[in-house]
């Protein structure tokens, strides 16, 4: 029998849980890095006992973690990340020059081929990688260097490099978003990149339809067919057919389209899920009822999964980083709550059940579809 | 035999003690603790100083003999009463934040 492994970051460290393929009965394991604010950990699809988990905080810094069997035990890796050459300014939020500073890592994203070879989203937003297990960092410094680097202004949360998407079968092509540049695509394996924000709109920035500038919050697209993205912005969602090229709304019937994650269901590239969120100075869903949103038409029509989440009193965030799918045979949802809760739905979103009510709040969430030898029975 | 203090956070990162000896041939600095606390526990890169620029962290301060040290010029000797072992140099992380 299969099995999934849940990655779950919190503000306090992390958490792994794990069930069978029913999803139904799960063991929990952590707080790992107790204390420690963990954005991110993600494990190999090369080799899924590989995972790396980004460990930080206001006090002691950035620290990286690697394990090699499966989250049971971790050892530090390398922590130093360099900016290329001289590292410039980045716009300011009062519009004035800043000096680009490493803060921490908002995202890891393995090689879907090596396991030494991983991706690193920092803030201030760089692309960095890494060959070798995570010993050493390189940042890919065509991105920052493009041209626009110097116009980059954070979004409320810092200037934070939060998406980075892989491409089966094209290692060259990666597509990465930051908050608040936008999206961003090489198809050299990161020597040189294109902004690819075209059909955004964002009001709150002097020229609307800039190339660069949109509070991206998430990307996201179905594995088998690439050239389709979904993007949850600022407000907005968004969809695009020619790989970022350009961009259509498809918010259509959401109650309200600000929000900030998004996923795709691992079968059904129509199939999309966003979490909305009521704006952006209120982080909490309409009405106090916590509800996915879930197209199976790419966009523009929208139902609302409710059943097993909370109806009544809720006023929780979800994060960018804060959903995933597995790819079992009947896909399972996963998302996490700055309430500390983690959801499970087994069955594409119809159904949901809370797996942890009581963990710190969670900042990120990825799943592990396990083979057999590795899945818990 | 200097004697180190780290704060919690660190000491279990590390996995050691939270009080930690260390052999510093003279002249014993500031500079010259941390670069040996980082050789021997490697665990602890980066989380004193920044790595690149080399400054303290700004939530992390140095104490010996009541004295706050933070300040001082990394690089200039420690009181003779740190580097006999008689008083622990005190690697603090500031009480702030949850």
């Amino acid at each position: 029998m299969s099995g999934v492994r849940v990655l779950v970051g919190t503000r306090k460290g992390a958490f792994i849980l794990t069930s069978n393929e029913r999803r139904k009965r799960w063991s929990v394991s952590g707080p790992h890095f107790a204390g420690w604010e963990i954005y991110h950990l993600k494990g190999s699809p090369a080799d899924p006992d590989r995972i790396y988990a980004s460990q930080s905080s206001g006090w002691f810094g950035q620290v990286m973690q690697r394990s090699d069997d499966g989250g049971k035990t971790w050892a530090t890796v390398g922590n130093t990340f360099a900016y290329e050459g001289d590292a410039g300014t980045h716009q300011w939020y009062d519009g004035t020059p800043h000096p680009w500073e490493f803060k921490r890592v908002w995202h890891l994203e393995p090689s879907l081929l090596d396991p030494d070879t991983v991706y690193a989203g920092v803030e201030d937003a760089a692309l960095f990688r890494t060959g070798d297990g995570g010993q050493t960092w390189q940042e890919l410094p065509g991105l920052r260097g493009h041209g626009s680097g110097p116009s980059w202004t954070p979004g409320a949360g810092g200037l934070g490099l939060h998406t980075i998407l892989l491409v089966p079968g094209k290692p060259g092509t990666i597509f990465i978003a930051i908050s608040a540049a936008g999206a961003f695509r090489t198809d050299d394996g990161g020597s040189t990149w294109r902004p690819i924000n075209r059909g955004l709109k964002s009001d709150y920035i002097p020229d609307p339809d800039a190339e660069v500038g949109h509070c991206v919050h998430r990307i996201a697209m179905n594995p088998s067919r690439p050239d389709v993205l979904f993007m949850q912005k600022h407000w907005d969602v968004m969809r695009s057919d020619d790989g970022g090229g350009s961009w259509r709304e498809v918010s259509g019937n959401l109650p309200t389209d600000f929000g900030f994650t998004i996923d795709v269901h691992a079968h059904e590239p129509d199939t999309v899920y966003v979490v909305p969120i009521k704006s952006d100075s209120e982080h909490f869903p309409l009405d106090g009822r916590l509800r996915v949103y879930r197209s199976r038409t790419g966009g523009d029509e929208w139902e609302a999964l409710s059943e097993g989440l909370p109806q009544r009193n809720c006023y929780v965030n979800v994060l960018r980083d804060a959903m995933a799918v597995d790819t079992l045979e009947s896909c399972g949802v996963y998302f996490g709550t700055t309430g500390g809760q983690v959801y499970v739905s087994a069955d594409s979103g119809d159904h949901w059940s809370a797996i942890a009510r009581d963990l710190p709040a969670v900042l990120s969430v990825e799943v592990q579809t396990l083979p057999p030898p590795l899945a818990p029975q | 035999m200097i004697r180190v203090v780290l704060p919690a956070a660190l000491s279990l990162l590390a996995r050691t003690e939270s009080e930690v000896t260390l052999d510093i041939p003279p002249p014993a600095t500031q500079r010259r603790v941390i670069d040996a606390i980082e050789a021997r526990w490697p665990a602890l890169r980066g989380t004193m100083r920044d790595q690149v620029s080399g400054r303290r962290r700004a939530l992390v301060r140095f104490y010996a003999c009541g004295e706050d040290l933070s300040h001082d010029s990394p690089d200039a000797p420690l009181p003779e009463e740190v580097v006999s072992g008689k008083e622990p140099y005190i690697v603090l992380g500031a009480i702030a934040g949850g």
